[in-house]
């Protein structure tokens, strides 16, 4: 028999025949692995899934009329200018001024499918609308008012050239009126709450006017140099609308994802050291229970050096068993926080296994250094005269 | 030139002379006894002449080298190649089977080998035992594997300390058994024993008093045969 199949045989029966100690170790070291491999997995995705999340924040370009006005036709070809695979959201709006119980506020026309995307963060309290006859009311002409959820709410629109002769009783009748069911209240803390927001359609039967667009707000799904490009490109391809940057949200994107970063980075750090700790007082605690067997070994024969192979020969089998297990587990946790905080899967990256597994031994064989070193120390005569 | 001889030997802890002017020659192929009471220095003097322990003075010249100046990395060499030993609490390994508690010492030794080691184990009469963990086994069966074990590498010379204490009539019967055949096949035997018995089946028993040798028996009747039998 070689020498090394008795050195294997030896190690697997210490960890297999030893079991409840070993668990413990191989815990220990597998949490580390698990938690190690789960935040490289989640310290890499973040900036894509940061990407999305901030695409989330809503849009990072806006359309605008490069003259007077535009049409949703405008609208559409120049959004036609990004890829379709980049282009996540695109969202018209149309404003206008209507009046509620005589007051005028200002009305959006939008797709409020559409708008749900391009702005995530709006926080509706009640229902999105659903269909046309369905009202949006922002925050603070709902407190105005005092509208609540499942109110209905007249709303007239009075055209211009009628408003400048309001004076006159007769025209009043012109007015187009609509009844609505408010089935939510818009909460952003922004100017948003001053407006309602009701569908395209129902805006146009108010005015009677229809494919016209103030503002569209899009979601492209690439930053910097590119997502530059995109507005070259619809400056060149469009003659009727211009866009530009939201700027605020793309360099905020860069800050916040280093800090994430760097958080991610410490904390494994942290973990890595914790593990080193546990490893350590694990095989301090095994060494010191297998002093006997260590003297025996020496009795019969094994020099330091083979007693330090053999018990780095466990704890690196360990490390590899706990690397094996971290890195399965490591991807489900990713998987789990990737899910819970991002609201997105990860994608599973190969090359984290092996670095994993790699990691996992030089971390254990590192940390079991010291506690086996002591292991050479054991003196075979106090350990046989039957401690 | 003896196979071994401690000359002058002393090992003393603060006040306490656990060995105390200490010499004496064993020929090689010799069956040597050692009794005295209790605390008299019998393991300490195993010890030293196994290796595991340096005396505080005196030589003690194992195969015409002076063990009590050699490092402790050249005592490991001389206890793996030189010396088998078998002790009182049957010392295995106990997540091992009681085979590869006897390849263990090959493996230290030289090259593990699973035949050899299995004949080992037939002689001692446990060859249906080989696969078995020392859990599994009785103290006379575990006893057994250690003499295995010590036998294995065929050693010039077997120290056994009280490697009878702990076993009943019949394992001692065995035991001292596997003694007469390794004697006869030449292997030097130094075995402690508190059993008279046990001790007057060797050629010569050594008595210890308080780290002093007192006396020496030669054993008139040593025949060299199997003649261990108390029934
Ligand atoms: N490491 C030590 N430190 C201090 N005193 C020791 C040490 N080892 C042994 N002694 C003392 O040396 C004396 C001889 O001990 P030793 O173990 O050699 O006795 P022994 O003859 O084998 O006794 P027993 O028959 O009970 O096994 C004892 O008094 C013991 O207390
Ligand atoms: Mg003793």
């Amino acid at each position: 028999m070689k020498k090394s199949t008795m050195f294997v045989r030896m190690i697997t029966a210490s960890l297999m025949r030893r079991r409840s100690r070993m668990v413990v170790a191989l815990l220990s070291i597998a949490i580390g692995a698990t938690v190690l491999s789960g935040l490289v997995t989640i310290y890499y995705d973040v900036p894509r899934q940061m990407g999305a999340q901030f695409r989330n924040y809503g849009a990072n370009m806006i359309l605008t009329p490069s003259g007077d006005s535009m049409t949703l036709d405008d609208v559409a070809a120049g959004a036609a200018c990004i890829p379709s695979d980049q282009l996540v959201g695109m969202t018209p709006y149309r404003y206008e001024t209507v009046r509620i119980r005589e007051t005028p506020v200002v009305a959006a026309g939008t797709d409020l499918e559409s708008a749900k995307k391009t702005s995530p963060f709006w926080s509706v309290e009640g229902e999105w609308p659903s269909a046309n006859g369905e009202l949006l009311l922002g925050a603070a002409v709902a407190e105005q008012y005092r509208l609540k959820v499942g109110d209905t709410i007249e709303v007239t629109y009075t055209p211009e050239e009628l408003a400048d002769a309001s004076a006159d009783p007769a025209t009043v009748t012109a007015d187009e009126m609509i009844l609505f069911d408010v089935t939510g209240i818009l909460d952003t803390g922004g100017s948003e709450e001053d407006h309602i927001y009701m569908y395209m359609a129902d805006l146009e039967t108010l005015t009677g006017t229809a494919n016209k667009a103030d503002v569209a707000e899009l979601s492209v799904s690439a930053s910097g140099d590119v997502l530059a490009g995109y507005v070259e490109r619809v400056a060149q391809g469009s003659d009727a609308v211009s866009a530009r940057l939201v700027k605020r949200v793309t360099a905020s994107e860069a800050t916040v994802l280093s800090k994430l970063q760097a958080l991610v980075l410490l904390v494994t750090t942290v973990v890595l050291a914790l593990t080193m700790i546990c490893v350590a007082t694990t095989m301090t605690a095994v060494v010191t229970e297998r002093r006997k067997e260590i003297g025996l070994r020496k009795a019969i024969g094994a020099s330091d050096s083979s007693i330090i192979k053999e018990f780095m020969g466990e704890s690196m089998l360990l490390g590899l068993l706990g690397g094996v297990l971290g890195s399965m587990l490591g991807f489900l946790f990713a998987q789990e926080v990737s899910v819970h905080v991002f609201s997105s899967t990860i994608s599973f990256r190969p090359l984290l296994v092996p670095i994993t597994i790699i990691v996992s031994i030089a971390v254990t064989g590192l940390s079991s250094l010291l506690p086996i070193r002591s292991a050479t120390e054991v003196d075979p005569a106090l350990v046989l005269k039957g401690e | 030139m003896s196979l071994l001889e401690l000359k002058n030997v002393y090992k003393i802890y603060g006040e306490l002379h656990a060995l105390d002017d200490v010499s004496l020659k064993v020929e090689k192929g010799e069956w040597v006894s050692i009794m005295g009471p209790s605390g008299s220095g019998k393991s300490t003097m195993m010890n030293i002449i196994g290796c595991m322990d340096k005396p505080s003075k005196g030589e003690v010249l194992l195969d015409g080298v002076d063990i009590s100046k050699q490092s402790a990395k050249e005592l490991t060499t001389i206890r793996r190649d030189k010396i088998g030993l078998i002790f009182q609490q049957f010392h295995l390994v106990n997540y091992l089977t009681a085979l590869e508690n006897v390849m263990l010492a090959q493996y230290y030794h030289s090259l593990p080998d699973e035949k050899e080691a299995l004949e080992a184990l037939d002689r001692v009469g446990l060859a249906d035992r080989a696969r078995h963990l020392p859990s599994q086994l009785s103290g006379g069966e575990q006893q057994r594997v250690c003499v295995a074990r010590a036998l294995i590498n065929y050693p010039e010379i077997i120290l056994a300390d009280e490697p009878t204490g702990n076993l009943d009539e019949a394992n001692e019967a065995i035991v001292v058994d596997l003694f007469h055949k390794l004697h006869n096949e030449g292997t030097t035997l130094i075995v402690v024993t508190h059993d008279p018995e046990v001790a007057e089946v060797a050629q010569r028993t050594l008595v210890l008093r308080s780290g002093r040798l007192a006396k020496e028996v030669v054993n008139q009747n040593f025949t060299g045969q199997i003649h261990f039998d108390r029934s």
